[in-house]
């Protein structure tokens, strides 16, 4: 199931959070050779992570972390606007777009993850009337986002191979929905229930119901 | 002339002192015919500033009885950043109950919606509206002014920093030499798609940088984003017009791609 956390209700969520920090440094540090920090408990985190942000997180049948993705304002600070302004083209700040980063999927995550991803990504710009969604991410992640129906449009790119960084776009009105959920195996009144769970009221501790 | 939300934001563009504030919240509560509209700024150095259509008895009790530790809004919205109905928070506790029959008594009404704001370094504002209504009612108004509430929210919350911080100006955000290429094309009676095809992006991303620019130029619209641009010097249109040759006088396409510092961006337009 998906879950929508803030970084200050993630302890209601320690298995997961420890996961999904853990799976970033496998992906970000290990695998693509980002200059990122793992810290001793061997989790990437880096200044973002203490702005309070919004975690999306795929919540596997067994309780785990399948993958995730981070938002920011980026009314407030973002890594793109602090870091990759010059990829951007221009300082994004509008508080009709949010920032996305950190897009993770774990080890041998299944093949709808990272559409399911996608699909939480379109339920936040259709629930706050968000225009755009900015995103810094691993370029090669292109075709993938492109394959689920929901291809960004790639203002810059910076490295090269496994290392190379891109930043890019989405817009709702570009993204095929129904090719986006089908891609997550996912119906989008489930889909809808998960949104309400995650900014309704607190929530509890790990339901029975999960993806 | 009726209340429109772009009238409303030239208002308080316009508004040159944090009295002034005080004034348009009271008129937007009366145009969206709400109950009460306030708005509360806290920073990170304690500095605080609000204003509202809240009671003076409510202020006061607010405060006497230290609501603001048992205050689900508070909590509930403090350091977020999406928009908040209250029906979506947790009012379970006892401490809680009895806060909103208090605040009910004293007319703030039993619905609410609340738009957190974040700003640069970690500044948190929030914006809120309350009223009586059902919770259909309520649900169908909250959807149907979310965007231009955000809209309204953010740049009242600029409004308040510029003018609690002493400065008469507006501090200059700078537009990045994109936004400045694609406001000047605008300006000179491109359309959207020539603009987008000149600056070889699409469309969607072309809005995303109008979108930018508006809301750093504080303009409520593309047309009032462009007017300001061009009456800032932020751009220059000048000679060549959209059928003219030649595009734009001094510039080589290349130019228009290439990224560049935006002293240089702004020296080269101011130069034209």
């Amino acid at each position: 199931m998906l879950r929508y956390v803030y970084a200050d209700d993630l302890h209601r969520f320690p298995r997961l959070a420890d996961q999904m920090f853990r799976h970033r440094a496998a992906q970000f540090h290990d695998r693509l050779g980002w200059e990122v920090s793992v810290d001793g408990a061997g989790h990437e985190r880096d200044e973002y992570d203490d702005k309070n942000p919004l975690y999306v997180i795929w919540q596997t049948a067994d309780g785990g972390h399948g993958g995730s993705m981070r938002f920011l304002p980026t009314t407030g600070d973002t890594m793109v606007n602090d870091h990759f302004r010059h990829l951007a083209g221009a300082e994004i700040r509008s508080p009709l777009i949010w920032e996305c980063t950190r897009f993770c999927l774990a080890p041998g995550a299944e093949g709808r993850v990272a559409a399911a991803l996608m699909v939480a990504c379109g339920e936040l710009m259709r629930g706050f009337s968000l225009e755009h969604m900015i995103g810094v991410f691993d370029a090669r992640m292109v075709r993938i986002y492109g394959r689920i129906g929901a291809a960004p449009e790639v203002l810059g790119r910076q490295g090269c191979g496994r290392g190379m960084i891109a930043v890019g776009l989405w817009s709702y009105a570009a993204a095929d929905r129904g090719r986006v959920f089908a891609r997550a195996e996912l119906d989008p009144i489930v889909s809808e229930a998960w949104f309400r769970q995650g900014f309704g009221r607190p929530i509890e501790a790990p339901a029975a119901m999960a993806g | 002339m009726g209340w429109t939300v772009d009238g409303f934001l030239r208002s308080l563009e316009n508004a040159t002192a944090l009295e002034r504030l005080q004034d348009l919240i009271a008129e937007l509560r009366d145009a969206l015919g709400v109950a009460h509209i306030v708005y509360h700024w806290v920073s990170a150095d304690g500095q605080q500033y609000g204003c509202g259509t809240y009671g003076r008895d409510w202020c006061i009790r607010y405060v006497v009885e230290n609501y603001l530790r048992i205050d689900p809004v508070i909590l509930g919205c403090f350091n977020r950043f999406h928009p908040v109905d209250w029906n979506q928070l947790d009012w379970s506790s006892k401490a809680a109950r009895a806060f909103r029959d208090d605040a009910i008594a004293h007319g703030v009404g039993n619905q609410g919606f609340s738009i957190p704001v974040r700003g640069p370094g970690g500044q948190f504002a929030l914006f809120t509206l309350s009223d009586n209504a059902d919770d259909a009612a309520w649900a169908d108004f909250t959807h149907d002014h979310q965007r231009d509430l955000i809209l309204i929210a953010h740049f009242f919350n600029q409004k308040a920093l510029d003018l609690a911080q002493g400065r008469r100006e507006e501090p200059s955000k700078p537009l990045s030499p994109r936004e400045v290429d694609a406001l000047t094309f605008l300006a000179m009676g491109y359309g959207r798609g020539q603009v987008a095809e000149m600056l070889r992006i699409s469309e969607h991303t072309l809005r995303a940088y109008i979108e930018s620019a508006r809301f750093k130029l504080g303009a409520q619209n593309t047309i009032h984003a462009i007017t300001k641009a061009i009456t800032d010097g932020r751009i220059v249109v000048g000679g060549a017009r959209r059928r003219a040759m030649g595009a734009w006088p001094g510039l080589q396409p290349s130019d228009v791609e290439r990224p560049e510092p935006e002293h240089d961006a702004a020296a080269r337009t101011a130069a034209e």
